[in-house]
């Protein structure tokens, strides 16, 4: 068989250009996400035919306004074309720029330019180039950046035939490089450059010489090359602003020739939706009530869903257990694995609608809108604007939020918001608290709109959120760490949200999340039934050991089934680790039962529920009820009411507000800061202040 | 004392002279905010800060310490817009 060519494709791009809706265009499904090498940024590859037998491998890399790299996610760009990595330098570079923003856009275009590697420029949202009164010699563009020039609308899907036909014909593209702007910043330096660097690109020396202190190895054969011309820092950062200066000075010469725009339709719309939604109090009041539409829907909309997920996974356990005969494998599948798949499915709606809306929310530039907006508050709190883009997504997850905060520029600002994310109210705490919620909130609406449920959700949530800002304030008094602090943020012009960006967001997060979180829950529910369903010499014995004390009174078989099931977890590995933690979290008024719960839901708190699952389906051997008739049905030995009550579900609550338990976090955490010394604050910070909030809400409430 | 951009005032207009390059981030200049280009003050947040500035065709938000050290020349003011 006959290989079929493929061609390695880098597109790039300023942010907000439309580049992964091109992505998205030509790959379609076909798409992977994957991590970069050693660092947690991801990597979003995808096949795609281009023209007959020529396929095209394309890499979407994070979105950039330059190859000098401000933050971990830009160090991305510069790090593929240094060409570390030879194996996957790109035969091609599709640059996607906005057509209202060309100049800019046009920067980065001729620092990829020249690198010396063939490139397409792809020009998107010409559809709007008409209400913009733009218009554009694309002939003579081409002239000038001798290169080849692409004019598309992604959103309504023009043109990227052409983008197919100028990758497969890529090798017809020709490398000289444009903006010719050395002699003119130091000729002197640049001679020397080039004499020491005669095997690279002159601007790859350069950019081997400026960045050296992003990159994460340098070949061996450039390292003592290097150092001779980087010493004079001063008079580097001096020579890149020139370069900056004289590369506009160029893009513009060109667009004085070939981009003719019409300042009076430029401007207008955007203008007059900023004032309404940057008002000094529409603002706001805008913001909160986008806020509450998420919470409300959360609860009010995703528990139709989850319902059905729920009482679906209790039949099928039921059908299963009928179905199969009796024995090992049937237990663990019914007790073990269904209820652990449950326990992750149970999510997928939560999850989705929480992505769907920050997927809208960054799509229109709203986003920006609310950095802007909130830049000042946040700042008393040791914390930046563009912290709430963290702040918002961690009621997602605490993962991607915390890699969110890389945006952040001052390095105190970005510590401070990666230490309080956690706090916020994540989707794995969701079925904890909703799960609590039901048992012990009635459902009640007020005024007839919300629910009495969704309004003890919100205040959780809002609980999450100003325990992250007073930390914040209390960690900006007491940490010591210098560093310099700036801002800068891009206020993109609205957009009407593409629907198919949308849709592969949230169904690229979502799975990713249950993939991941998946894995976890699945192992952990597997372990967990064996621990409960194994332990030392009483627990074999149970039967004998339990009939032996029962013997005076009367008991019919069905009593007589339960005291031993229940004597059974008690004695199992994980009833004697529950019994062994009971004396520690009595004060909170929890029992052993609840301390298995607590203790597997270290590696996620979302394992609570799953856990509790597996406990009660595997005492109770009857019926295979939903999760929450089961808790709902438990007693408390002591009291012989129920053991759920209101104190109780009210102390664990505040618990998981608190609590870091979320072994994935501390990981990223460790990664993100490059130091062991922040997540464990976080750990026995966190816990510590789990502990004495349940303590004192339990005691006041009993 | 030289204007900055932290002093104009919404819908004022200045031409950036100055750009002390040691004390601002080259990613700004690379933005498209650089000497002799126009920069007008659209916005300011409601909390007198950051400032909300288009300038060279990018729309940015940048926080006042930093637009008090980029020095301007009004080319259109207070009075030349009501004016109009």
């Amino acid at each position: 068989m006959r290989h079929s060519e493929v061609i390695n494709v880098a597109l790039v791009g300023n942010p907000n250009t439309g580049k992964s809706l091109l992505f998205n265009q030509l790959t379609g499904l076909n798409q992977k996400v994957s991590n970069y090498p050693g660092v947690t940024v991801e990597k979003k590859t995808g096949t795609s035919k281009m023209q007959g037998e020529v396929f095209a491998k394309i890499t979407d890399l994070p979105g950039t306004y330059s190859i000098n790299p401000s933050s971990l996610d830009e160090n991305i760009v510069l790090q593929t074309f240094i060409g570390i990595d030879k194996s996957n330098y790109p035969d091609v570079v599709v640059v996607v720029a906005d057509v209202e923003n060309l100049k800019r856009n046009l920067f980065l275009f001729s620092q990829i330019k020249d690198l010396e590697i063939p490139a397409i420029l792809v020009i998107n949202m010409s559809d709007r180039m008409e209400k913009k009164g733009i218009s554009i010699d694309i002939e003579l563009l081409k002239k000038e950046l001798k290169s080849e020039v692409v004019l598309i609308s992604a959103r309504k899907r023009l043109g990227i035939g052409k983008v197919k036909r100028a990758i497969a014909n890529y090798k017809e593209a020709n490398t000289l490089k444009i903006a010719d702007i050395a002699d003119r910043i130091d000729a002197q330096f640049f001679k020397e450059l080039k004499e020491k660097f005669a095997d690279t690109s002159l601007y790859k020396a350069w950019l081997l010489v400026t960045q050296s202190q992003n990159l994460t190895s340098i070949p061996p054969k450039f390292k003592d090359r290097i150092e001779s011309f980087e010493a004079d820092k001063i008079k580097l950062n001096k020579m890149q602003n020139k370069e900056t200066i004289l590369r506009y000075q160029y893009i513009n010469h060109i667009l004085k020739k070939t981009y003719i725009t019409d300042a009076e339709k430029a401007t207008g719309m955007r203008h007059k939706i900023d004032k309404v939604l940057t008002h000094k109090i529409f603002g706001y009041v805008i913001f909160a009530l986008i806020l509450l539409l998420i919470f409300q829907s959360i609860f009010d909309w995703a528990t139709v869903p989850m319902d059905l997920i729920d009482s679906t996974f209790a039949n099928l356990s039921e059908w299963t257990k009928n179905q199969l005969p009796e024995g090992v494998f049937s237990n663990l599948l019914v007790e073990g694995i269904i209820p652990g798949i449950g326990g992750i499915v149970i999510f997928i709606p939560q999850i989705a609608i929480l992505f769907l809306f920050i997927a809208i929310l960054e799509e229109t530039g709203y986003m920006s809108r609310v950095v802007f907006l909130m830049d000042k508050i946040m700042r008393r709190f040791g914390m930046s604007g563009k912290s709430v883009v963290p702040l918002v997504s961690g009621t997602a997850c605490a993962i991607p939020a915390i890699m969110a905060a890389r945006n952040i520029e001052g390095w105190k600002e970005r510590l401070v918001t990666i230490l309080v994310t956690p706090f916020t109210t994540c989707s794995a705490r969701l079925p904890v608290y909703a799960i609590l919620i039901a048992l012990i909130i009635p459902q009640q609406r007020i005024l007839g709109i919300f629910s009495l449920q969704g309004l003890a959700l919100m205040s959780l949530y809002l609980l999450g959120f100003v325990s992250a800002i007073v930390s914040g304030w209390l960690l900006n008094k007491t940490l010591k760490v210098k560093g310099k602090s700036f801002f800068i943020i891009e206020m993109p012009d609205y957009k009407i949200p593409s629907l198919k960006n949308i849709v592969f967001t949230v169904l690229e997060k979502t799975k990713a999340f249950v993939f991941g979180a998946g894995k976890i829950i699945l192992a952990i529910s597997i372990i967990l039934w064996f621990l409960a369903s194994n332990g030392p010499a009483s627990f074999d014995n149970a039967e004998k050991i339990v009939k032996s004390k029962v013997e005076n009174k009367q008991l019919n078989q069905d009593e007589l089934e339960k005291q031993i099931a229940t004597y059974k977890l008690e004695n199992s590995y994980i009833g004697i680790a529950g019994k062994a933690i009971e004396p520690a979290i009595k004060p909170l008024g929890y029992d052993w039962k609840i301390g298995i719960a607590l203790i597997t839901s270290f590696a996620a708190r979302e394992v609570f529920v799953s856990t509790l699952a597996t406990i009660y389906s595997v005492e109770d051997n009857e019926n295979t009820n939903t999760i929450k008739e089961r808790m709902g049905a438990e007693i408390n030995q002591d009291t012989g009411k129920k053991r759920f009550n209101f104190p109780v579900g009210m102390s664990l609550l505040v618990f998981y507000a608190f609590a870091m338990q979320c072994v994935s976090t501390l990981a990223i955490v460790k990664r993100e800061t490059n130091s062991w010394k922040w997540p464990l604050l976080q750990l026995f910070g966190m816990t510590a202040l789990a502990y004495l909030a349940s303590f004192i809400t339990f005691t006041v409430l009993s | 004392m030289s204007t900055t951009i932290a002093d104009l005032i919404v819908g004022e207009i200045g031409v950036i002279d100055d750009i002390p390059f040691d004390s601002v981030p080259l990613k700004l200049l690379e933005m498209g905010c650089l000497p002799g280009k126009e920069v007008e003050l659209m916005q300011i947040a409601p909390l007198k800060d950051p400032l909300y500035i288009k300038v060279n065709g990018s729309h940015l938000a940048i926080r006042k310490e930093t637009a008090s050290l980029i020095k301007v020349t009004k080319i259109k003011n207070l009075c030349d817009i009501l004016k109009s």
